[in-house]
């Protein structure tokens, strides 16, 4: 099952690298990270997307936490939250097929950034399953050239895990559940 | 120098810095890119202590820590000297040992342009350290040193790197040795349990009929020998130990059982997997401790005590986590924990303990062979009731010294255990001696490993230090020897050693040397040894084809153990 976690680290050098290379280690899989800046200066925002069940999700999740320069993990599978992907996609269209795209493009309400004699450029935000589903309606078409972000993710509600951030800094407390009971 | 800030040099920080937080001694080795360092030593009240070469470094600051749990300290330059700390640091990390390493660095401006000797020590060792630093201006070496001194010691303790570039050890800058303090927003070492889970651990032990303590190294590091003796007693629930838990409860205690594992004793093992209660205090299940992890204790409910949530559920499947410091946690449950007797299960335990067949080595007859058994046993007879301290290296002899030599104190026995890093034992007890310079020490090195790290010698005779070197001299690498024998047909390939002369090798160092090749020599020798008032070294020659027994094959049930076959090498017990 796929995992997405938004990991906020302290904007230092070397901690992406430092979060790629335990996930090397400890011999989990990445199927995709983002990262960038968050409305504080000093803190990034990752979000990692890996495939793990669910105990494999909390030993990862316990691993993030052992470095040093990472504030907060949180596990939002399964979380009401909003998950994004942006694709540019360069897709083959001739005189006959130019108007196809077009259309399919409003459709999914992707923007259109460049058109040139044999091909439309286009860009579309997404669900991840909105992109699949949007590239394989163009593949006939011919897909020249294909670049995806990976997901990016916030939980939908008021609430920002950064302003917590003081109050529940490292893993959150013990919960109680029935078999294990342990703090991540 | 009082509060407020001075101007210094990075170089002048880092020794302040040290010094003010408690460090007493460095080990080292010098280069150009932390000449500037080196330097600055001259201001410093801090002991150099140079090493042969910077593994001896890095294992020296580990067995420092290990002996007094305080944070180690070692030195190197650049390149090289950066990478030969390496395999020292895997060593600490794994056995979640505190120390410290300072590395030199090739000047900021020439960082990435592969200049003379400029190895990215820092990415080398991201994954064998807790964390690192690498510094670049003066105004970072307070803060990292604070930190990284804060690191290495709390929460689950590890080695921490940090690399100084020479122009940050050159600069100058305002020193505030408190405006330093450690400031870590993501890192929160002090966890604790909830409420729930410790009325559900006490439920859980109020329940057992058969339990067992497995007593991991954690104890020590948490400082919780005491509370785990009382807790075992007031519950009386039988002690397994773990390598790395040898000695911190005392191996004399009713309640110990001994060490379980791949080399433990059967009694202990079968215990284990007879247990309807597993309580693993401070230990993290490895591969040598668990067997086959199918048929490992299957009747047994498992609560796990563990400063790592990380260590939850990552081997064994646990019914029941406590995160936090061992010491704190039992603090809680001592005072609730109902007192038992649990005679039936103790009658079970000493029932399987007779039929391994128990005997006392010293009983035997002397057939004219000397066997590292008898050698280890008469080392404990002899310093038994002294504060010793035993520091092996990996190998036969290593777990020989874990079954045959019986400790009784916290810290008194240093191995490498989760690495198993060969060259580990003369540098590591280096360290220890110098750490406690008032205990007795005793290298227990097979003829393999010794070699492995053998120029330490020259640091032994350059400061003087009252180490005694007990040379377990099999002609083998022996632990490897047994495998070939055990799972491939006696095929010695690369086993055999042509070794030097030990003793004239010591004598070359100004070591006094004796060499032991019978039985009634070991007693008069150790003797003889502990009454020098430098350094000694002895080579026992021992049996060669001797075999460790008994052993857990890799992959089959921790119960399904190969036990001895010869009576001359039963396990021994006390008169
Ligand atoms: C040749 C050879 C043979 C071996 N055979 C055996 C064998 O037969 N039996 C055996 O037992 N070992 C054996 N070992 C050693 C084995 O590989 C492991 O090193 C050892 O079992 C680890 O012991 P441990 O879990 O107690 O210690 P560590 O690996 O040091 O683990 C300590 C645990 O304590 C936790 N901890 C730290 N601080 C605290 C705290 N304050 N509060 C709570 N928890 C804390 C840590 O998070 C960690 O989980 C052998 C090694 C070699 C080289
Ligand atoms: C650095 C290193 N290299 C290789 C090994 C693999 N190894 C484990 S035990 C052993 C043999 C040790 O021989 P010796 O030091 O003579 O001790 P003995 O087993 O004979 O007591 C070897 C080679 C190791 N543990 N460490
Ligand atoms: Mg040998």
């Amino acid at each position: 099952m796929f995992h997405t976690f938004v990991v906020y680290v302290e904007n230092k050098p070397g901690v992406l690298s430092r979060v790629v290379s335990l996930f090397r280690r400890r011999a989990f899989n990445i199927d995709s990270l983002t990262v960038g800046r968050t409305e504080k200066d000093d803190v990034s925002r990752m979000t990692i997307v890996t495939e793990a069940d669910p105990d494999q999700a909390r030993r990862i999740v316990a691993n993030i936490y052992k470095l040093v320069n990472v504030l907060l993990v949180d596990d939002i599978t399964g979380q009401p939250a909003l998950l994004r992907d942006l694709a540019l996609i360069k897709v083959g269209a001739t005189q006959e097929t130019r108007s196809q795209v077009l259309d399919l493009a409003a459709v999914f309400k992707a923007r259109v950034l460049d058109i040139a004699s044999e091909s439309i450029t286009v860009e579309l935000t997404g669900g991840e399953e909105k992109v699949d589903r949007f590239l394989e309606l163009l593949s006939p078409y011919g897909l020249l050239e294909v670049v995806r972000t990976g997901i990016v993710a916030m939980r939908r509600g008021a609430k920002s895990p950064l302003v917590a951030l003081k109050a529940e800094l490292g893993p959150a407390p013990a919960e109680e559940s029935d078999s294990v009971s342990h703090s991540v | 120098m009082g509060s407020g800030s001075t101007a210094l040099t990075g170089a002048r920080i880092l020794w302040e810095c040290l010094e003010r937080e408690g460090v007493k001694t460095v080990f080292g080795y010098p280069g150009g890119a932390i000449l500037p360092a080196y330097d600055a030593l001259q201001h410093s009240s801090i002991r150099h202590i140079l090493v042969r070469h910077e593994q001896g470094a890095s294992h020296m600051a580990d067995g420092y820590a290990r002996a007094t749990g305080s944070v180690g300290v070692a030195v190197a330059t650049s390149g090289p000297g950066a990478t030969n700390l390496v395999t020292g640091i895997a060593t600490a990390m794994m056995d979640s040992s505190p120390i410290l390493c300072i590395t030199g660095q090739v000047g900021s401006k020439l960082l990435g342009s592969d200049a003379f000797q400029e190895t990215d020590i820092t990415g080398v060792t991201l994954p064998i350290t807790k964390h690192n630093y690498l510094v670049t201006r003066a105004e970072e070496v307070a803060p990292a040193v604070r930190e990284a001194l804060y690191l290495a010691k709390s929460g689950r303790p590890g080695p921490v790197l940090i690399d100084i570039t020479k122009d940050a050890q050159q600069g100058t800058c305002a020193f505030d040795f408190e405006a330093a303090a450690p400031k870590m927003r993501g890192y929160r070492p002090d966890l604790s349990p909830a409420k729930a889970a410790y009325d559900k651990a006490l439920a859980m032990i109020a329940a057992a009929k058969k339990p067992v303590i497995l007593a991991g190294h954690g104890i020590a590091i948490s400082g919780a020998e005491r509370e785990v003796q009382a807790f075992a007693e007031r519950a009386c629930i039988p002690i397994a130990m773990t390598l790395l838990g040898l000695g911190h409860i005392s191996a004399s205690h009713v309640l110990n059982m001994g060490m379980m594992g791949m080399h433990g004793e059967a009694w202990v093992n079968k215990a284990i997997q007879e247990a309807d209660l597993l309580l693993a205090f401070g230990m993290r299940f490895d591969d040598r401790v668990t067997g086959n992890l199918k048929s490992y204790a299957p009747n047994a409910k498992k609560i796990h005590i563990d400063i790592d949530p990380a260590e939850v559920n990552k081997n064994v499947k646990i019914d029941l986590a406590l995160m936090g410091d061992l010491r704190n946690i039992l603090l809680e449950l001592l005072p609730r924990v109902e007192p038992a007797s649990r005679g039936e299960w103790i009658e079970q335990i000493h029932k399987l303990k007779g039929d391994t067949a128990v005997r006392d080595i010293q009983n035997l007859p002397d057939n004219g062979h000397l066997y590292a058994a008898h050698v280890i046993n008469d080392l404990w007879r002899e310093t038994r009731g002294s504060d010793a301290i035993v520091v092996t290296d990996v190998g036969q002899h290593q777990m020989w010294e874990a079954q045959y030599y019986k400790h009784d104190h916290p810290r008194s026995l240093i191995t490498s255990g989760g690495l198993g890093t060969m060259g580990f034992a003369l540098p590591a007890a280096i360290g220890a001696k110098v750490a406690r310079p008032d205990a007795e020490v005793w290298v227990v090195v097979g003829d393999g490993g010794f070699q492995m790290t053998m120029a330490e010698m020259a640091t032994i005779a350059q400061e003087n230090l009252k180490v005694n070197i007990a040379i377990i001299n099999n002609g083998y690498l022996g632990m490897v020897r047994q495998w070939q024998e055990f799972f491939y047909e006696r095929n010695y390939e690369a086993t055999p050693l042509l070794n030097p002369n030990f003793a004239m090798l010591a004598q070359a160092y100004g070591i006094k040397s004796h060499v032991v090749k019978h039985r009634s020599d070991v007693v008069p020798t150790v003797r003889a040894a502990r009454a020098h008032e430098g350094p000694v070294l002895i080579d026992f020659q021992v049996e060669q084809e001797d075999t460790v027994y008994p052993m857990v094959a890799a992959g089959a049930a921790l119960h399904e153990m190969i036990r001895r076959p010869n009576p001359i090498v039963e396990t021994a017990e006390d008169e």
